[in-house]
């Protein structure tokens, strides 16, 4: 009992030491920095590894929200998850266009992979017409189901506007041709201007225009300025966005490169013979 | 609440703005103004940064040692900022979105840091607490002031809801561009600032320098 009671006052003597210490002594600067840090490095850790699985689950559904919404099947509060039921993802093959099991289509991120030399490519630099400098060898497409039957293909695609690169999807109908919608989920560009490539308006006018000219080349563009109605090739022209003519730009050779032959081009060439 | 935690509470509002008497943080106002859901996300994160700061460092402000105060600040306001940024991106992953790196950039607005040292360093954790409370609300009242202008006259909306209809979906209004700028932001503080200190002519502050007075012949 007694033993206990005089380790009891001497703990508490030296925290009293400690506390009493002058303020400017290196012993009680060295204390107080490192409890400090100790406690702002625990206080951070605690709240970084809590919300983890929540900002996990939030990315992953605002990713499945931007599918969804691109193949005009999601509207404000619908459920996600059951909405995404209807989406099969495949992983394909740029190189050869043909479908690849390699590795899990479900876990598979291709934003990753962009950036990791075992799965990516350089891009040649007169080929880079997306300012991307490199792409994964293996991307992923998104079939919407109806039934046994394919009826759309989303796209991932990016490349780089005014300030950022533009991150997205692009839809077409199961001729590998149409498209259906172009939606992009994470971009930096300028509000009220480049920005406006998230207006609904702008994005609706994508619907239905053609990607491939008879010749097979890439025809889709974004023109400056509005599409004169009732001229040649309106089904491969999209308005530009005023006051964006960069983003505009970026836009249109995004597509240029995505679609072309370093794209999807071999891909939906397959699709186009053959059928999903 | 007594008089003494009220006015330490409501000075900041107006009469002790940060933004509008020190001009301080200046730069996060510019940025996350473009529309009021992120102005008021911002000054909110703010709020609860500036408030919790404040009250732990008051908490340890008779241990902390003068060499490493300055350290030790930035140390617990990085801790708090990340914290918040974390929550936002759980909770309202949308608007963490588009406040993209601003939260993050709370560590350094001269705001959090300037009532630490000023305030917070000599003061007890109760008035310290409400100073933190004081001047962020201080900062939200501005930041929602020129959100209200940008947003209504740069996108015709108010929390997205559409006031005044556009142009380009078919109404009359012609959104003015420069309104979601950043210039615009700073003509809309400059103008605010005219107005305070017309109204309280003790903002003034005295010219640094005087302009010399010339007669016409001698300006050459």
């Amino acid at each position: 009992m007694k033993t206990k009671k005089t380790k009891k006052t001497r703990k508490q003597a030296s925290s009293l030491n400690f506390l009493a210490l002058s303020n400017d002594s290196t012993a009680k600067t060295f204390i107080m920095a490192t409890l400090v840090c100790l406690v702002c490095a625990v206080f951070v850790s605690v709240a970084a590894v809590s919300l983890k699985p929540l900002q996990v689950l939030n990315k992953e559904l605002d990713k499945k929200k931007n599918i969804l919404q691109v193949a005009g099947l999601y509207q404000e509060g619908d459920d996600i998850e059951a909405a995404f039921s209807k989406i099969e993802i495949k992983l394909i093959d740029l190189e050869t266009g043909e479908y690849t099991s390699e590795y899990d289509a479900n876990s598979y991120d291709d934003r990753k992979a962009a950036k990791d030399p075992a799965f990516n490519v350089q891009i040649a630099k007169k080929d880079d017409l997306a300012n991307i400098r490199m792409r994964p060898k293996v991307m992923p497409v998104y079939q919407v189901k109806e039934g046994d039957t394919v009826k759309q293909l989303i796209l991932p695609v990016n490349g780089y506007g005014l300030w950022s690169t533009l991150y997205g999807f692009l839809a077409v109908e199961n001729d590998g041709q149409t498209i259906v919608g172009l939606s992009f989920y994470e971009h930096a560009e300028t509000p009220g201007l480049g920005g406006e490539v998230d207006n609904p308006k702008w994005k609706s006018i994508w619907s239905g225009k053609k990607v491939y000219a008879a010749d097979g080349r890439v025809a889709i563009d974004v023109v400056k300025g509005a599409v004169v109605p009732g001229s040649s090739g309106n089904e491969f022209k999209v308005d530009g966005l005023a006051g964006a003519t960069l983003t505009s730009r970026g836009v249109g050779n995004m597509l240029k490169y995505w679609m072309g032959k370093e794209g999807y081009q071999k891909y939906l060439n397959k699709v186009q013979a053959n059928g999903v | 609440m007594s008089n003494k935690s009220k006015e330490i509470l409501l000075d900041p509002l107006i009469d002790n703005n940060p933004i509008g008497l020190q001009v301080l943080g200046i730069c996060s106002a510019l940025a996350v103004t473009t529309n009021l859901g992120t102005a008021l996300v911002m000054s909110l994160a703010l709020t609860a940064v500036t408030a919790c700061s404040n009250l732990s460092i008051s908490l340890i402000r008779n241990h902390v040692p003068s060499a490493i105060r300055i350290i030790v600040q930035m140390t617990i306001i990085a801790s708090l900022v990340i914290v918040v940024d974390q929550v936002l991106k759980a909770y309202v992953y949308d608007l963490s979105k588009q406040l993209s790196v601003f939260v993050g950039l709370i560590i350094t607005n001269c705001i959090v840091m300037g009532r630490a040292e000023a305030f917070a360093m000599k003061n007890p954790p109760g008035p310290s607490f409400i100073d933190g409370i004081g001047n962020g609300l201080g900062y939200s009242l501005v930041l929602i002031f020129v959100g209200t202008f940008r947003e209504l006259f740069g996108s015709g909306k108010l929390f997205g809801v559409e006031m005044l209809s556009i142009v380009n979906d078919g109404g009359w209004y012609v959104p003015n561009g420069l309104m979601l700028l950043p210039p615009s932001a700073f003509f809309i503080i400059g103008l605010m600032i005219w107005g305070i200190r017309a109204m309280r002519p003790a903002q003034v502050e005295e010219p640094d320098f005087k302009i010399k007075e010339v007669n016409g012949t001698e300006i050459a």
